[in-house]
């Protein structure tokens, strides 16, 4: 039982970070009708951003967040511009193409740049906290807290302003959105905004949880399109729940089959409900 | 470099070439001509690679080997191996939409990487299988007649497949799924079986990749080699049109290979990691051609309608 608690506590913790990721992927699912592939490398861009105002401004992770989420999401802008716009009127998948070409151009810029080797953002063993039978990290609270912040600000996004509204809208109607004169150029590029910066965000904390690799990103990029559909496409609140649920699923699953096969976990979740229930536990919009 | 050096290198180049090129074929039957997104060539050719090194290499104590079988037995029993898992893949994904499809079909090759990566009593795991041998005993010249007339062979029944009433049929669910439903046609059935047919064939060239490298390890069916690559080839190309698979795989190889060269030229403080400067490019090369002319090099040619010259 102990172990299940301590488990489901990983499981939230991986769990918040895939939502994060998950909400963004769904957005740009939603609005732009493709499942972007480039969204793990997001992750890792992110992170990677953050690792390099920590090193040399000597800053804590938690102050390079806002920078590495504003410059992500500056890249992600600039991608749609530079590519994604041109190709946008031809067929949806040549989207897909290419944005797995970004995926792999990005990863080895990563490479180019950063190195290829595992690096962290601070050397030295952190002291977990022991609560009774249950470890937590510091840090762990710490992301936890952050996701959940980041997830509220994005729900008042949604509800509360104008392009929030739009946004909503023309994922939920793209026709009739676009009647209604909402500017779909604005909307897009808020989009992408915002899927870079909470792509960001996931990287940063992965990179906390565990370390920083080119890949971190394209490993989890499974997982969080199983999130997305879970929670039905173009639903950000979807996206947290399902995150959740598959963070938490496969971390139990290690109870039973080696840890290995983690990825394996979210891919079967994802099949189920692609066979039984193809439009997501909340009914997706697309 | 001298002749003989260059010639080696020639031979060692068109083998590979040959092998993608099958890919690259059975890659256009589920895209070029059914539309159907698969992202996971990779896992299909892994499959290829491992059946028939293990069937054909000698005993180990380390992996599941020792069956010893002929060369042609091993690349029979890779079709007849990748054939229940595609089409137990493509019966769960054949109903899906491309996005879907692309991103099950990723998972599936993931999944399918891990197995081989895991499961060391079968495959040895990371370290891999080595000492996989050409059939009697040829170079890569020798080697190269082989490749080269399964290229052909597959060429030829994958032109004819594509010419038949069944390759029609494909193109139609392609261009206009609900009108070839409202003909009568079962399109789950004609998807399911463009896809297992295209798998088969990665499959096989997964088989001449293992016997042409003679080693095989889980790091080379990374998405990478086994999946993007064959994607630009086609797209480079000409999707739908099975010479242009063939010509992209050509043309793509050969730029794949002078980035190397060109990797080699620049200096190291500049690109960082030399193989992710070539990734880099590659990505970018497949920008290009998806912003500037994404029907490749070959357009697929539209058949003509009844009553025209041909």
């Amino acid at each position: 039982m102990v172990e299940v608690i301590q488990l489901l506590i990983n499981g939230i913790l991986l769990g918040s970070i895939l939502a994060l990721g998950a909400v963004g992927a769904t957005m740009i699912f939603g609005v732009l009708r493709f499942a972007h592939f480039a969204h793990g490398d997001f992750m890792a861009v992110g992170a990677y951003f953050a690792l390099s105002v920590v090193t040399v401004f000597n800053l804590p992770v938690l102050a390079a967040l806002p920078v590495a989420m504003a410059a992500t999401a500056g890249l992600a802008v600039a991608i749609d511009q530079l590519v994604y716009r041109r190709i946008r009127r031809v067929q949806p998948v040549i989207l897909l193409i290419s944005s797995f070409a970004t995926a792999l151009v990005l990863r080895s810029l990563i490479q180019m740049i950063w190195g290829s080797s595992n690096q962290v953002y601070q050397t030295g063993i952190q002291l977990p906290w022991r609560i009774g039978p249950f470890t937590l990290k510091p840090d762990h609270l710490l992301i936890f807290l952050a996701a959940t912040g980041l997830v509220i600000t994005v729900h008042l996004f949604l509800t509360r302003t104008r392009l929030g509204k739009a946004m909503r809208a023309m994922s939920d109607n793209m026709n009739l959105a676009l009647i209604t004169g909402i500017p779909a150029d604005r909307v897009i590029m808020a989009t992408w905004a915002i899927g870079g910066a909470l792509a960001a965000a996931a990287g940063v904390f992965l990179g906390m949880d565990t370390r920083l690799h080119p890949v971190m990103g394209w490993t989890l990029l499974l997982p969080i399109f199983a999130a997305t559909i879970l929670g039905g496409i173009g639903r950000p609140y979807g996206a947290i729940f399902g995150g959740l649920v598959i963070g938490c699923a496969m971390e139990l699953s290690t109870l039973i089959i080696p840890g290995s096969y983690k990825p394996a976990v979210a891919f079967a979740i994802m099949v189920a409900t692609l066979v039984f229930r193809p439009q997501g536990i909340i009914k997706g919009t697309v | 470099m001298d002749l003989a050096g260059l010639l080696a290198y020639g031979l060692f180049f068109l083998n590979l070439v040959g092998i993608y090129a099958i890919m690259a074929l059975g890659l256009n039957m589920q895209w070029g001509m059914t539309g159907q997104f698969n992202i996971g060539i990779a896992g299909f050719f892994a499959v290829g690679a491992y059946t028939s090194a293990i069937l054909t290499t000698g005993p180990s104590p380390t992996w599941l080997g020792g069956f010893d079988l002929p060369f042609l037995l091993g690349l029979a029993a890779t079709v007849l191996v990748c054939l229940p898992i595609a089409w137990l893949v493509g019966r769960i994904t054949a109903r899906l939409r491309t996005d879907y499809l692309a991103i099950a079909t990723i998972g599936i090759a993931e999944i399918i990487r891990l197995f081989f990566l895991n499961e060391g009593w079968l495959t040895n795991g990371v370290r891999g299988i080595p000492g996989i041998e050409k059939p009697l005993g040829t170079g890569n010249g020798g080697y190269l007649l082989i490749v080269t007339a399964f290229v052909a062979l597959i060429w030829l029944l994958v032109e004819m497949a594509r010419r038949s009433p069944w390759g029609r049929v494909l193109r139609a669910i392609r261009d206009n799924e609900p009108a070839t439903a409202a003909a009568g046609k079962d399109i789950a059935r004609f998807r399911l079986q463009a896809f297992v047919v295209g798998s088969c064939i990665m499959a096989l060239a997964g088989g001449l990749y293992a016997h042409f490298v003679g080693f095989v390890s889980p790091e080379a069916f990374r998405p990478l080699y086994g999946t993007f690559l064959v994607w630009v080839m086609l797209i480079a190309g000409g999707s739908g049109n099975n010479l242009g698979a063939i010509l992209g795989a050509l043309v793509v190889w050969l730029i794949w290979s002078s980035t190397e060269m060109l990797a080699g030229v620049l200096p190291t403080d500049l690109i960082g990691s030399e193989s992710a400067f070539r990734v880099f490019l590659i990505g970018v090369l497949l920008q290009i051609i998806l912003v500037s002319r994404p029907q490749g090099m070959l357009p697929e040619r539209r058949p003509p309608m009844p009553g025209e010259p041909r």
